[in-house]
């Protein structure tokens, strides 16, 4: 969820980069100082309470990400199909297997840890539980599943609430003090609730700056880095509060000298177009796919991808006066553990109240949670909102799945299709 | 009455098949009014519930490879598999459009989305995602569930206008347990005697349960089993096997009968699961909802949308099938792009060589034409079968 810093860094950048790297060389040297390591997904995730136990945090997805983003996972996917994996199965799973079987070399370069606990927290995503699964397979150690059920109506329940907290208390708590030794301290997970809850707020002032014209942020590429924190191992930490501190003076500053985002080249000239966007980017040409948009002026002002680690911006504050509720809450609100109905009004909201041109589909091959009822999304968002929506495909870090010369001409196709639609031309679809 | 032979009760079975208006259930319904009809898809839901609120479940498994897929299509990207966009088929051509409910049990990540589609695009049916716990301790999923169930109780009494007692729940579940000792009995007679049993008269005969009253289905099968014992047929020299990872979108009829007649007995399977999900009787005595919540805890027969919470358990189940039939090998017969099934499948593979039992792999759709290749891979595996066994 973080890539490296755009050649224009801040310094929230360069705080955001050193969090990284420390957390990489933290576990790296885990088995040297003593430290138990837990391996566990973003989405749902539970750093505040792992933090109470003084363990690691490893997130697999991330390791995928940060090995797409200097194009090592095509290597690890085939790896990972020699050995048996199907062509057809998500490919952060395949990646993460290629770099074990490969030697567990991690992003920069040093072995990986073992995990001494893999703690599946089963939010919003089937082929979570396979993974790890899997991971049990190869490392035969201990498993905490944290069942998180869906939002099929819409709607979180009592009874869903009940569940994830009897889980935590009966099977993810104990095993977690068993693993380190420490007893659970609620007052500790309370003042790392808390100043989750403080960056939060700084996180969300900072999403919300894009309902200004120009935007002064880009809500998915730039997005991308300012979820990393938040989203990863640093929620709840000094470090992340600082981080979102940082990054919110800087985009005051933005903001009051008038400018729009930064941009891989630099400062974005001029605004031409605004859009809402669904669906993760493509990590191998993560780049190349960004100066599409910018190149033409395009600013993305709502994401959803930046919500699949909660959505802040819909009122979801951690809670230290509800410790173990509110972590229910969190891991059952993330964005794709809405169920589509929810999603489709999320995006049609965002569509109104960021003054978006249009909508783009970025469809995962890999990914059925977000990608299966994506083109009924595309439909409803144009019959709701009259705004036109486009549809490109790609893959998350397997490279094959990028075609950069179909998506940049169904991209032009599209920008030109939001002008003629400004200029009062008939309803028509890029897809 | 005389005994009708086996051809006559398959060809039954075919043309409830066959039919992909649902004409049958909805002759059930239009009988008395005032009855329910609720569609699931697979894995699982708790029939019982259903037929309680004086409801017909109804299983919906796709289109097949007889429905022509036009509007389905556009709902879906080339990289999903295919039983979404035949069910989105079968629903925006109006034959589903007698359904009261539709349930969509928590298989997938596809399927789970499709709960929301169809919220969307039928919102004269009631859609419901069908949550079932991952954790089996009694305090903890135990109590989930129970109150999942308890809300789906009280949905299919609003839709019956009565409550669902617990009266009419036990008599539900007297009916399933008699007919899952059934599906038991067909599927022990198969592995006994599979030449007497060909899997694609087993597989129209389980189909038959998805759209019959279950009393009917029983009745069924018992008379299949009489006739199928009384009937003389040839036994050949196949291997036989146990087909795994078809469990949700279904494989053609075609890829069914391709396998035996490359010189396999399929002697088990993983189709419908939900015809024989609980291996014993479900309690009748007590609470129903904590007997059946019971029941799905700790005696359901594994499947990959299951967590597998002991790593030694992983493919004990289907080591089990695999003993219990006799069986000499197993075909991993998956969808494509089913990741449940395709992730799955490696750790059943490991948990087969540990044991020495041999497999073969390949994926379908459920309109898959082709069946040369697939023939050839099962009887190049039906030979090597034999070839082992005779070293
Ligand atoms: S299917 Fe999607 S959400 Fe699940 S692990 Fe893969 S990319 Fe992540
Ligand atoms: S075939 Fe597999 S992926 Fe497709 S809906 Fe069924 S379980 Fe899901």
């Amino acid at each position: 969820m973080s890539p490296p810093a755009p050649v224009v860094k801040d310094s929230s950048m360069l705080k955001q980069k050193e969090m990284i790297s420390g957390n990489y060389r933290r576990l790296e040297t885990a088995a040297a100082d003593g430290r138990k390591v837990v391996s566990t997904f973003v989405p749902g995730n539970l750093n505040e309470l792992i933090m109470c136990f003084d363990v690691l945090n490893n997130l697999p997805e991330i390791n995928a990400i940060q090995n797409g983003l200097r194009k090592k996972t095509g290597g690890y996917i085939m790896e990972a199909e020699k050995r048996g994996q199907s062509e057809d199965v998500c490919t952060y799973v395949k990646a993460d297997l290629g770099m074990i079987a490969k030697g567990n070399i991690g992003p920069d370069g040093q072995k990986l840890p073992d995990p001494d606990l893999l703690l599946l927290s089963y939010t919003g995503c089937f082929t979570f539980m396979k993974w790890f699964e899997l991971l049990r397979d190869h490392y035969g150690c201990e498993t905490a599943m944290l069942h998180v059920p869906y939002q099929g109506d819409g709607r979180i329940t009592a009874n869903m609430i009940a569940y994830v907290v009897r889980q935590l208390r009966e099977e993810v708590i104990p095993k977690l003090e068993r693993l380190s030794g420490v007893k659970f301290d609620i007052d500790r997970l309370r003042e790392n609730l808390a100043r989750s809850a403080r960056a939060e707020d700084d996180f969300v002032w900072v999403l919300e700056t894009a309902k200004l014209r120009p935007s002064p942020i880009d809500a998915y590429f730039g997005g991308v880095y300012y979820i990393g924190p938040i989203f990863t191992a640093f929620r709840g930490t000094a470090d992340a509060e600082d981080y979102y501190r940082l990054l919110r003076a800087e985009i005051a500053e933005r903001i009051a000298a008038g400018q729009g985002p930064v941009t891989p080249a630099g400062d974005m000239p001029a605004e031409r177009y605004r859009l809402v966007v669904e669906g993760p980017p493509n990590w191998t040409s993560f780049r190349d796919f960004w100066k599409m948009f910018y190149e033409d002026g395009a600013v993305v002002v709502a994401s959803t991808y930046t919500k699949v680690g909660g959505l802040y911006d819909q009122g979801f504050r951690h809670d230290p006066a509800h410790p173990l509720e509110s972590l229910a809450e969190y891991c059952l609100g993330c964005y794709t553990n809405r169920n589509l109905p929810a999603r489709i009004d999320l995006i049609e909201q965002y569509m109104n109240d960021y003054q978006a041109d249009g909508l783009l589909i970025n469809s995962i091959k890999s990914c059925n949670s977000f990608s299966a009822g994506q083109l009924l999304v595309l439909r409803e968002i144009e019959r709701r909102t009259g705004k036109p929506a486009a549809f490109v495909e790609s893959d998350l870090v397997d490279p094959r799945y990028f075609s950069p010369a179909n998506i940049k001409n169904r991209l032009e196709s599209y920008f030109q299709m939001i002008e003629q639609r400004r200029a009062g031309a008939a309803p028509a679809r890029a897809a | 009455m005389t005994m009708r032979s086996v051809a006559e009760i398959i060809a039954e079975c075919q043309a409830l098949y066959d039919d992909l208006d649902f004409t049958a259930a909805r002759a059930w319904k239009a009988e008395v009014p005032g009855r329910i009809v609720v569609g699931y898809m697979p894995f699982y839901v708790p029939r019982e519930l259903i037929h309680a609120a004086g409801g017909l479940p109804l299983g919906v498994l796709g289109g097949g490879d007889q429905l022509e897929v036009i509007q389905g299509d556009a709902y879906y990207q080339s990289y999903i598999c295919r039983i979404p966009r035949s069910t989105i088929e079968l629903g925006v051509t109006g034959r589903l459009d007698f359904l009261d409910a539709m349930l969509f049990p928590s298989i997938c990540d596809v399927i789970r989305n499709l709960s929301g589609m169809w919220k969307i695009m039928f919102p004269k049916t009631s859609a419901r995602y069908f949550d079932v716990p991952q954790n089996y301790r009694d305090d903890v999923g135990g109590v989930f569930y129970i109150n999942e169930l308890g809300e789906l109780r009280e949905i299919l009494a609003r839709l019956a206008g009565a409550p669902v007692t617990d009266a009419a729940l036990r008599g539900a579940i007297l009916l399933y347990n008699e007919n899952r000792a059934l599906v038991r009995e067909v599927y022990a007679f198969r592995a006994r005697e599979p030449w007497k049993a060909p899997s694609a008269e087993v597989y129209l005969l389980m189909r038959a349960g998805m759209v019959l009253p279950v009393a009917r289905h029983s009745a069924l099968m018992r008379e299949y089993l009489a006739a199928a014992a009384a009937a003389d047929r040839p036994r050949r020299d196949n291997s036989r096997v146990v087909i795994n990872g078809a469990f949700c979108e279904q494989p053609p009829l075609n890829l069914i009968k391709s396998i035996e007649l490359s010189g396999c007995y399929i002697v088990d399977d993983d189709f419908m699961l939900v015809n024989r999900w609980e291996r014993a009787d479900v309690a009748t005595e007590g609470d129903p909802l904590a007997a059946l919540a019971a029941a799905y805890l700790h005696g359901s027969v594994d499947t990959a949308a299951k967590y597998e919470p002991d790593r030694a358990h992983k493919g004990a189940w289907l080591i089990e099938q695999v003993r219990r039939s006799r069986a000499e090998g197993v075909i991993f017969a998956t969808p494509s792009f089913c990741d449940p099934a395709l992730l799955e499948r490696p750790m059943l593979q490991r948990a087969l060589a540990a044991h020495g039992i041999p497999c073969i792999a390949f994926k379908y759709a459920e309109n898959s034409g082709q069946m040369q290749p697939i023939r050839e891979q099962a009887g190049t595996f039906a030979d090597s079968i034999k070839l082992w066994s005779a070293a």
